[in-house]
């Protein structure tokens, strides 16, 4: 599988070597020409604003969301609040998910955190919780339409979403050493 | 389940990794940081005086007032970083009570202890810090830094110091890869750092946390200059606001890290930016007046 990471800016190397542990083929994505021939992407965590901007001078806003309406992408907290079609303030994003995000929904750094999270909807094969890491984490509002939410905090926040081959999540699975995420997206793109 | 911690070394080097790839620019006041984060920086650094300001009048550089740093933070959605001395660890105890970001314990600022630098275990703010080289970077992760930059030479636009810093923690590193294990205790002692980092740093390829390059970038040229030597990112202090267009100088940096490995976008940002900062020749610098030396 080719898998394109977008290399704007942010972590991408660090779902780089997610991706290629687990075999696929991976492409980092700049210009509008390297989404040629890819299978899926993933849109890191980073900075929202940054991405956006970059994306807006490099002409990739509409190649994106083209490349969307035929792949999977993900992303990941930055890439989650650029997928949205809502992030309650004047900035560049995809809106190809309908989903509605607050940015820093839960403070400042000083208020990053460690949780652990029930994946249930893996498949019942997934007891084991996911233990997530969010910094400065946005979280996911509302989702609309299509939208659904996947995994919720225990005071009921949603901090994943999918609609159909887009999936959103406000944690940082490509952190950590558990890969499960990074299974089930390579899933979708499938 | 539910078992939520923050402050962990995860979530604290994990921010420095959002950053990658990204340029985090000095300003000294909230509409300094609006145009910086318009430009596209991942982060400011809020101080009352740039390295150049601070050289040129001298004096003792401490903390900046929480009352600025406060204002910058209310200007931006972007991360706020800020300064604190050497070992000052109470200016450290009031920027994480005012919330900031992250702290760099910065040799910019005029030292207040010659001999210890911060624990920075004890706190739940991530911290910066400079390095020239793989030992003293390793002595600094050793007290907590969850992230680290070449030192550079503030203030001079002279990139030659970024150079030499980025350049001997990274050899330093490829020569500890091709290292048999029964040197490395050896090797750890030569270069005054903890063994366990060592032996951590040999396995990873890497420092193991982020590592950024600082101190005298001034061009879209030099940050591309220090990308392809292999940091993870890059911090422009006096190099934008002490230009004639910086935020035209800001967005091309932005754009130049980006594209680091692509010289044609590097030509098309570098055209028309008017005049660079007045650059200083480190070489040229009086040895008490460098900044490099301090850290121990």
């Amino acid at each position: 599988m080719r898998i394109g990471v977008l290399a704007l800016q942010g972590d991408f190397h660090e779902h780089q070597a997610m991706l290629e542990s687990l075999g696929a083929e991976v492409v980092q994505v700049r210009l509008p020409r390297h989404l040629e021939g890819l299978q899926g992407l993933i849109i890191p965590g980073g900075e929202s604003t940054t991405i956006g901007k970059l994306a807006v001078d490099f002409g990739l806003i509409e190649p994106l969301r083209a490349f969307g309406k035929e792949h999977a992408i993900w992303g990941t907290c930055a890439g989650a609040i650029f997928l949205s079609s809502d992030a309650r303030r004047e900035q560049p994003l995809l809106g190809l998910m309908d989903i509605v995000v607050a940015r820093n929904a839960f403070g400042r750094q000083v208020d990053s955190f460690e949780a652990d999270l029930d994946v249930h909807f893996m498949g019942q094969a997934n007891q084991r919780p996911f233990r997530a890491i969010f910094i400065r984490a946005p979280i996911i509002e509302q989702v609309r339409g299509e939208a659904q939410a996947l995994v919720t905090l225990p005071d009921g926040r949603i901090v994943a979403a999918r609609q159909g081959r887009w999936l959103a999540t406000s944690f940082h699975p490509e952190l950590t050493g558990d890969n499960r995420f990074h299974r089930y997206f390579l899933e979708l793109a499938r | 389940m539910d078992q939520t911690i923050t402050g962990t070394f995860a979530v604290k080097k994990g921010l420095a990794q959002m950053l990658k790839g990204g340029v985090i620019m000095d300003v000294v006041t909230p509409e300094h940081a609006r145009i910086a984060e318009d430009a596209g920086a991942v982060a400011v650094m809020a101080l009352e005086r740039v390295p150049a300001d601070i050289r040129a009048q001298g004096g003792v550089a401490r903390m900046s007032d929480p009352e600025l740093i406060l204002k910058i933070m209310e200007a931006v959605t972007i991360p706020v970083m800020a300064k604190c001395r050497i070992g000052h660890f109470v200016e450290a105890q009031i920027l994480e009570a005012i919330g900031v970001d992250y702290i760099d314990e910065s040799e910019v600022l005029t030292p207040a202890d010659e001999q210890h630098h911060i624990n920075k275990h004890a706190f739940k703010v991530p911290f910066v810090c400079g390095a020239r080289n793989l030992g003293e970077a390793l002595r600094r992760i050793g007290e907590g830094a969850a992230m680290i930059r070449t030192k550079g030479e503030a203030g001079t636009g002279d990139v030659v110091e970024a150079v030499r810093h980025a350049r001997a923690v990274l050899g330093e590193i490829r020569r500890l890869q091709t290292m048999p294990e029964e040197e490395l205790m050896a090797f750890a002692k030569e270069i005054g750092a903890p063994y366990e980092l060592v032996v951590e740093t040999k396995q990873l390829g890497r420092l193991p946390v982020v590592n950024f390059a600082a101190g005298g970038v001034a061009t879209p040229a030099d940050a591309a200059l220090m990308m392809q030597l292999g940091v993870d990112g890059v911090f422009v202090g006096s190099g934008i606001f002490k230009s004639g267009d910086p935020a035209r100088r800001a967005a091309a940096i932005v754009k130049a890290v980006t594209h680091f490995n692509d010289p044609q976008i590097l030509a098309e940002v570098s055209r028309n930016l008017g005049e660079p900062m007045v650059g200083r020749q480190v070489s040229a610098i009086p040895q008490a007046e460098l900044l490099a030396g301090r850290g121990w």
